[in-house]
Formats: structure tokens, C-alpha cells, sequence
């Protein structure tokens, strides 16, 4: 039995040690918004934060998080009301919306690590994350508007 | 030239032949299509008479709830088709909600591609909205005692002389039953452009807010109580393949691997696939991996990309063979005669889908039905393979509609649904969720097959262009997927629409040929599939690469060159209601374009601006794009950046202006990653990239600035999920070309092929 603190409840799971995080999440603890993607890191779908820090979930394996803090996109904010969710809601963001779960859960430790992004900085961050619908433009713009909110309104350079 | 309508393709059920109805049930309203015509009115219980198509419902609290047919995969199809009857039926937009549902004979025809849907739904859903508003009005007259000629119908509610009622109140108290018929229909009053509440205005799409907060359900997310896992263990060949011997014993120490099972399948839609049981998902995975099986392969296990463009070659140098989809007298003449002709080849390799979410399904037995739980845009193609498949009758099968987690053409072939349906089978109907790993889905992939074509073009007296003459060869999804949608040239022979439009352009260039081949070893090596845009963006790839060639030959600008073949002469005059306007729309999107982009100005060093502009897809439903891309070219590793996008679109009327925005951004930058990053290649028999290690898809850093236009239109709604992916490829080759002098003619566009290419002006 692993014990690890999800979304700030603390849960014990009986997947295998060697089990991949993204898939305690999603099928032992039936949290679906963290998804798969490609499996091998290369995508970002499956991004969540451990200790506050935007990890690939499908690569992860169980042993490497007990007892840690691990967050996903239903606990980025209880309701659901992040900056970061209420630009993309309001940017319409999303297309498929398949990759927007690890593309926030991405975007918001970026934000943490640069209040004020510059689009060499979101480039070199959310090169991880994939978007088939190619909605980068939104994304970017999102990401640069909640910045611009966080910080109190005022814009980069 | 095709009509789809004449293929029954446009199968949706026809407003003009139908009577449409009003009946309560179960205390609400509901209105939709009758099912056949209309003879007489109904008059008898609604529950005897009502078998219609049914589109909407209004409950006694007012509540509108509209049925969407289409997958939603990312275009919030569900919206822009809803406000369509909301704008009409002038409901509350606070008070509408979307339904997607399952699969059910009474919705006809359900498919989601070819950009179709709103351009199909809209003078159905907008009579059918009109029809409920006409009802409300008069049943609300009534109820407040007034007449209707005195009422107005606004946000949800009748309104007359200081008085209103709800729409809900009206159900709860009125008799709404009514009854169209198709004549009244097709004078139903839609309203004046005008006059439109909500189309055209932008708002929250209905599916955004839940892909924000991870509550979105898509295929992956199924689940019932009970079920198991599967992985699939994929054969060495597409056909047959038999698997001859199953190895599991390095599986079986794995806690919860259950077992290996090779697939009996009636249809022949996955001959020798082997799936791999387990308790979890990541049982299955592993165990997947370590199950050993010997198979029979079938003959394609050597055959490779150079075999199948080898193929094509040959096809096209055979003048016998093959469909002439454009067939003007004269051709042959014309090009003997012409004072100068030029000559070119366009190839494009195998394109995968890589839609995001991994192809899945859920299948279990439930009441003697079989339920299948996934994501997917064609349901009605693939429910008489599954019938097979399962040897059970259509009605016995049903599909349950999900969010797609990307699609662009992949989940049109509903192929992945039938071993999903036979895994649940061969272990007595109990519920089985087969995830394919990324490794499965892209070797199990319906890709764009690689394609060739060879173009001539013969010049004229006077500087007129005399003729062209078009050969394409490439698999035929249609073939396999559908041959009962096939057309057929004046002389029988068949053609794939999906593998061919794109060549029947709107440029006057004299007498016209175009002739379709098909890859017969492409459609043997693998299943070929419909891909964003389908045949149109390897079509467009060719013809208006060709254009930016035979411009530059003739020593004439590449846009004036354009303009000028874009007469609206004959044929390309165009034609109500879909191409009013016809090329001349083309060239207003081209010449606009082209200001926008700055053509003709000066450019930096190893800089250049390229432009394209095509009809989208198909001629009958034509969206008119133009596209600039100015690109830098590395000399040195022969590395393409596009810096700019400046595209110009006529899609008619807009429904939802911020939803067409995105697609056409998504279109065109899949169009990018489409022309520089994708594509794989076949070896020995599969796709040599089977993930993001080797696979390249554009990336955040990767993308340009894009400036987006609409041309403000009134006419028809046409599509706007595909067409912008067909001009972009051709933009970044003419612009290669404009930077640098060097021309690219094979997609994807290599550093390489540009080193090349260099090399060759050098």
C-alpha cells in the first residue's frame, strides 16, 4: 500500500509499486482529467504537479511519489476557478480539449517560475505539451493574460 | 465533376420531401422530422403517430434541448448547431443544452467530417427552429388572448400588448401539437440576416467550460462496474495476417494479467490480432509486451514507401487505366499544339493522425444488446461491419457517444470499435476496456496514404492557358471503408471522391483533364483513411505548387497569374445556393490576401512570401481560402521557419464567429505540421514512427504569427474544420521558393530535400 496526499486528501492506494501515477489517478482513484497521451513522457497530456512541480504522470511510478503532495487539474482549484482556467474559459482555449489538462497543470508552474513570461519563455516551457487541434495561439495568449492578471495587471516589456 | 448529394452522401434526412411534427410527450414538447412523408396530418395520440427524427424538445420549464448527431472533436459542433435552432426558434440562449447522442436508425445518417455539418444542418435546423417558433406563437396567442399576427417571439418567451408567457408555460399549459407539411416547410419564414440574435455572435461554447476542470468525458474516461482491460498484440501485416501460436508464459508471473486470446472476426477488419487481458490497464500494457506471438504474416510484410510511390509511378505511366473525374474534350489536341508545355511531379508520403487520446472502446453486453463505448464520427459506416463482426443484427448494437480526444479524420473509421466488441465476445460479453497503447494506435493507424501526381500544362496563343491534364494516384479510403459511396467517370469507371477533389479547381485553364488511379498496393499494404482535408491536401499541394511554377516559368506574377485563370467563366460561375459567386470568391479571398501579407514588397535576406489559395474540399460545397506563409530558410541546414500566416477565408455566413476563428487557426497550423514536421514512412510493411520520440508535430515554439480574416458574407454557412490545412503547404513551398529560388515538390518538406534543392540552383 502507497500513501501519498492527492489534491490535499490524503489517499492509500494498492497499485503496484511500479505502477505509473497517471494510471493510480485515473483507474484506482477514478480522477479522470489527467490523460494519456503517449506514454512516454513526450506529450505532456498527462502532466500533474508533485510537490508543486509539473511532472509527467505516465512515467512516474507509484514508489517515487509516497507521501508526497500530488495535484491534478480537479484540485489546481477547489472550484475550479484558477486564473489560469478562467483565461482559457474566456480565450476559449480549448478545441478536442483532450491535452488542456496538462497544458494548465504545465502553464501553472510556469507562471510560478516566470510571473512574466516572455514567448521565449512559454516556448521553452510548453514545448512539453502537445495540442493536435494546434491551439498554441490560445494557449499562449492565455497564459500571457493570466501573467498580466497575477501580477496585478501590468504587461511584460 | 462529383456530387456528393447524388451519392447519397448528404444523407441526412431531407427537409424538402419530409413533414415535420409537434407532439407533447412525457409532458414536454418535442419537434423533429417525420421519418417518411407526410400524407396525412396527425391527429391521434402523439405516442401512435410520432416516430419522427426528433431534433429538439422543450420542457415545461422552458428548457430547450437540442440532439446533436455529430461528434464533438473539438469544432463545439453541439453549439453552433444549437444556436442555429435557437436563433430561429428565438429561445433563451441561458436555456438551451445539447444532447450528443447514441447511435439510433432514426437519426439517419450520422457522420462527422468533410466539414459538413453545419453546412448540411443549417436549413434543416433553421426550419425546424422556425416551425417551433410559429407553434409558441400561436399556442401563446391563445393563452393570452390575443392574436397572433399581434406577437413577437423573443428570448424565450411571446410577447404581445404588455403581456408575455414563457415558452415554458405555453408547453405546460398549451396544445402544441402540430403538423408541417413539406410544402409549408420550404416557405417557412427564416429569418433576414438582419434579424439573427445569436448567429454570428460569439459566446461561450457549450463543451468549453468542462475541458478546463477535467470533467470532460471522452472515450478514455468509460467506465462500468466490472470490467477489464485489453491491450492488443498487432499483427506484422494489416491483411492476412493469422496468428499461429500464442506464448504468454513470461506474462503470467505479472499480478493481474488474466490471459491472451487470438480475435475470431467474421468481418475481416482485424485479421490475427491477439488481445491481452489484464485487471488493469497497466497490467495489460506490460503483459502486452512480454506476450509472445508467431504469426502467419500476409504478403505486404516487405513492402516499402518507395514500393508504393514505385506503384503510383507505374500507375500513371499506364495512359489506360483509372476514373477521369474531369474529362473536357480537347485536351490531348491542345497540348500537342501548345507552343510551350511544362511538366511537373508532386509527391506526398504516409501521414498519420496522431489524434491525441489513443483509440479505445469500451464493449460489454447489456440486455442482449452490445454496447460499445467510444468516440467516433461514423457510426452509421461501421455498425454493419460490427453486425457482421458479432454476427448480430444492427439493432442489437449500439454506440455510445463520447467527447473525441482528437479525430481529424481518424475516428471516421470506426474500425477500432469491432475488436474491442469481440474482446468483450470471446470472454462471454463481460465488459472489456481496450486501451491501445501509442505504439498500437499508430501501427493500427488509417493513415493519408502517400500519393503522386504528374500535371502538364500547355500553353496557347496569345499567352492563354490551352490545357492542363492532372494525374493522382493514391489509396482510396472510400474503397474500403465505403465503396457504396464510390462515384463513377462517364464511362462506369470508379473514383474516390476522398481521393481526389481538390483537383477540380476553379482556374480556367482551357480544356481540363484529371484522372484518379488507384493505388491498388498502398490499400493492400494498409487501410487508408480519410485525414484532415482528405484528398484536398495533397491535391492543393500539386495544383497550386504548379501554379507558383508555371507563373514563374511565363515570367508573370504568381497572383496576377491566379487572378487572372480565376474568370468565373462557364463552369466556374458558380451556382446557387453553395458557390454563389464562384471563382470570382476566390479571387477576392487571393487579391485580399495578398495586400494583407504585403505581396510584392521587399523581403530580408533567405526571406520569402509564398501564396496559395484553394476552394477548401470539394466544388459543391466550396470554401474559398487564400493563405501567405513567409518563411525564413536556413541555407546552411536547409531548416524552414514560417515567421507569418495571413490567411483570408469566405465561409458564408459565420455562425460562431470565435469557434470558426479557431478552427481555421487549427486547420491551417496542421497544415503547417503537416507540410514540415509529420509523416512517416512505410518499412517492411508498418509505419516506421510509432511515437513522439521520432514522430515531430509542430510545437508551441514552432508556431508563427497568424493574422485571419473573414470576408463578411451572407451566403450559405460552408465548412470551416478542414478547408485551411489545403493552402498552407503550398504557401511554405512557393515561399521556399521565393526565398531562395530553390523549388520543393515532395511533403513533407525536409531540411534535407531544401539542401537539395539549394544544391540543384546552385
Amino acid at each position: 500500500m502507497t500513501t501519498f496526499e492527492l489534491n490535499g486528501r490524503t489517499v492509500s492506494v494498492h497499485s503496484p509499486d511500479d505502477t505509473p501515477l497517471l494510471w493510480v489517478i485515473r483507474d484506482e482513484l477514478g480522477l479522470t482529467g489527467t490523460k494519456f497521451g503517449c506514454g512516454i513522457g513526450f506529450c505532456g497530456a498527462c502532466t500533474v504537479h508533485v510537490e508543486g512541480r509539473a511532472t509527467r504522470s505516465c512515467i512516474t511510478p507509484l514508489s517515487a511519489i509516497a507521501a508526497a503532495k500530488i495535484t491534478t487539474i480537479e484540485g489546481l482549484d477547489p472550484q475550479g476557478r484558477h486564473p489560469l482556467q478562467i483565461a482559457w474559459l474566456e480565450l476559449q482555449v480549448p478545441q478536442c480539449g483532450y491535452c488542456q489538462s496538462g497544458q494548465i497543470m504545465q502553464a501553472a508552474t510556469l507562471l510560478m517560475d516566470y510571473p512574466d513570461p516572455s514567448d521565449r519563455d512559454i516556448n521553452a516551457i510548453m514545448a512539453g505539451n502537445v495540442c493536435r487541434c494546434m491551439t498554441y495561439v490560445r494557449i499562449r495568449k492565455a497564459i500571457k493574460l493570466t501573467a498580466s492578471r497575477m501580477r496585478g495587471g501590468t504587461h511584460h516589456g | 465533376m462529383v456530387s456528393l448529394s447524388a451519392h447519397g452522401l448528404r444523407g441526412s434526412p431531407d427537409p424538402s420531401r419530409r413533414g415535420f411534427l409537434i407532439a407533447m410527450v412525457g409532458g414536454g414538447v418535442m419537434l423533429g422530422y417525420a421519418r417518411s412523408g407526410l400524407a396525412t396530418p396527425a391527429t391521434g395520440g402523439a405516442s401512435d403517430l410520432f416516430e419522427p427524427t426528433i431534433w429538439y424538445g422543450i420542457d415545461p420549464s422552458g428548457v430547450v434541448t437540442v440532439n446533436i448527431i455529430r461528434a464533438e472533436m473539438g469544432q463545439h459542433v453541439g453549439t453552433a448547431l444549437a444556436r442555429i435552432v435557437a436563433d430561429e426558434l428565438e429561445a433563451d440562449w441561458n436555456r438551451v443544452k445539447t444532447v450528443t447522442v447514441d447511435s439510433d436508425p432514426k437519426w439517419g445518417l450520422m457522420v462527422t467530417g468533410g466539414s459538413w455539418s453545419v453546412w448540411q444542418s443549417f436549413p434543416l435546423l433553421s426550419r425546424a427552429g422556425a416551425a417551433g417558433r410559429i407553434a409558441l406563437v400561436e399556442e401563446g396567442a391563445k393563452l393570452l388572448g390575443v392574436s397572433p399576427q399581434s406577437c413577437t417571439a423573443r428570448n424565450g418567451a411571446v410577447h404581445a400588448k404588455g403581456k408575455s408567457i414563457s415558452y415554458g408555460e405555453i408547453v405546460a399549459r398549451g396544445d402544441l401539437r402540430r403538423t408541417f407539411t413539406p410544402e409549408q416547410l420550404q416557405k417557412m419564414p427564416i429569418k433576414p440576416p438582419a434579424e439573427r440574435r445569436l448567429i454570428g455572435k460569439d459566446v461561450v461554447a457549450l463543451d468549453v467550460p468542462s475541458k478546463v476542470n477535467g470533467k470532460a468525458r471522452y472515450g478514455l474516461d468509460a467506465a462500468v462496474d466490472g470490467m477489464i482491460y485489453a491491450r492488443p498484440i498487432i499483427p506484422p501485416t494489416r491483411y492476412g495476417s493469422k496468428a499461429i501460436s500464442i506464448d504468454d508464459s513470461a506474462a503470467k508471473h505479472l499480478p493481474g494479467y488474466i490471459q491472451s486470446v487470438a480475435l475470431d472476426d467474421p468481418s475481416g477488419t482485424i485479421p490475427g490480432w491477439v488481445m491481452v487481458y489484464a485487471d488493469t490497464f497497466t497490467a495489460a500494457n506490460r503483459a502486452a509486451d512480454l506476450v509472445k506471438v508467431k504469426w502467419q504474416s500476409g504478403k505486404t510484410a516487405n513492402v516499402s514507401e518507395q514500393d508504393i510511390q514505385q506503384r503510383a509511378a507505374e500507375l500513371i505511366a499506364d495512359a489506360k487505366g483509372g476514373s477521369l473525374f474531369v474529362n473536357d474534350p480537347g485536351v490531348d489536341a491542345a497540348l500537342a499544339s501548345s507552343k510551350s508545355k511544362i511538366e511537373r511531379t508532386y509527391t506526398t508520403g504516409t501521414l498519420m493522425h496522431f489524434a491525441l487520446e489513443p483509440i479505445n472502446a469500451l464493449a460489454f453486453e447489456k440486455d442482449g444488446v452490445m454496447e460499445i463505448h467510444t468516440g467516433n464520427q461514423w457510426q452509421s459506416s461501421i455498425l454493419p461491419v460490427l453486425a457482421k463482426a458479432l454476427r448480430r443484427s444492427q439493432d442489437k448494437i449500439v454506440l455510445r457517444s463520447y467527447l473525441l480526444g482528437g479525430a481529424f479524420g481518424r475516428r471516421l473509421d470506426g474500425d477500432y470499435a469491432v475488436p474491442a466488441a469481440l474482446a468483450s465476445v470471446a470472454i462471454g460479453g463481460k465488459p472489456v476496456k481496450m486501451v491501445c497503447a501509442r505504439v498500437d494506435d499508430m501501427r493500427f493507424d488509417c493513415p493519408r496514404s502517400p500519393s503522386r501526381q504528374v500535371l502538364r500544362l500547355g500553353w496557347g496563343d496569345g499567352n492563354r492557358v490551352a490545357a492542363m491534364d492532372h494525374h493522382a494516384a493514391a489509396g482510396w479510403p472510400t474503397a474500403t471503408i465505403a465503396p457504396y459511396f464510390l462515384g463513377k467517370d462517364a464511362k462506369g469507371a470508379p473514383y474516390d471522391p476522398f481521393a481526389i477533389s481538390g483537383a477540380d479547381h476553379w482556374y480556367n485553364v482551357g480544356a481540363h483533364r484529371v484522372r484518379a488511379l488507384h493505388n491498388d498496393l498502398a490499400d493492400r499494404t494498409f487501410r487508408s483513411g480519410y485525414l484532415r482535408s482528405v484528398s484536398a491536401g495533397w491535391t492543393s499541394w500539386a495544383v497550386e505548387s504548379f501554379m507558383d511554377e508555371v507563373a514563374h516559368e511565363a515570367g508573370v506574377d504568381p497572383v496576377a497569374f491566379r487572378l487572372r485563370l480565376l474568370d468565373g467563366a462557364g463552369r466556374n460561375s458558380g451556382s446557387a445556393p453553395n458557390s454563389v459567386g464562384g471563382a470570382h470568391r476566390q479571387a477576392a479571398v487571393l487579391a485580399r490576401c495578398a495586400q494583407k501579407a504585403g505581396w510584392g514588397g521587399a523581403m530580408p535576406m533567405d526571406v520569402g512570401l509564398g501564396i496559395a489559395s484553394t476552394f477548401g474540399q470539394e466544388r459543391t460545397m466550396p470554401t474559398w481560402i487564400a493563405c501567405a506563409a513567409r518563411v525564413r530558410v536556413e541555407r546552411t541546414s536547409g531548416h524552414v521557419a514560417v515567421e507569418k500566416l495571413t490567411i483570408v477565408v469566405d465561409a458564408g455566413t459565420i455562425i460562431h464567429p470565435d469557434s470558426a476563428a479557431a478552427q481555421v487557426e487549427g486547420a491551417a497550423l496542421w497544415g503547417l505540421s503537416t507540410a514540415l514536421y509529420e509523416g512517416t514512412e512505410f518499412t517492411k510493411g508498418q509505419p516506421k514512427d510509432t511515437n513522439l520520440d521520432s514522430y515531430r508535430v509542430l510545437r508551441m515554439g514552432e508556431t508563427p504569427e497568424m493574422d485571419i480574416e473573414f470576408i463578411p458574407r451572407t451566403e450559405t454557412p460552408v465548412g470551416l474544420g478542414e478547408p485551411a490545412t489545403t493552402a498552407v503547404a503550398p504557401a511554405i513551398g512557393n515561399a521556399i521558393f521565393a526565398a531562395t529560388g530553390a523549388r520543393v515538390r515532395d511533403l513533407p518538406i525536409r531540411p534535407q530535400a531544401v539542401l537539395a534543392a539549394l544544391a540543384r540552383v546552385a
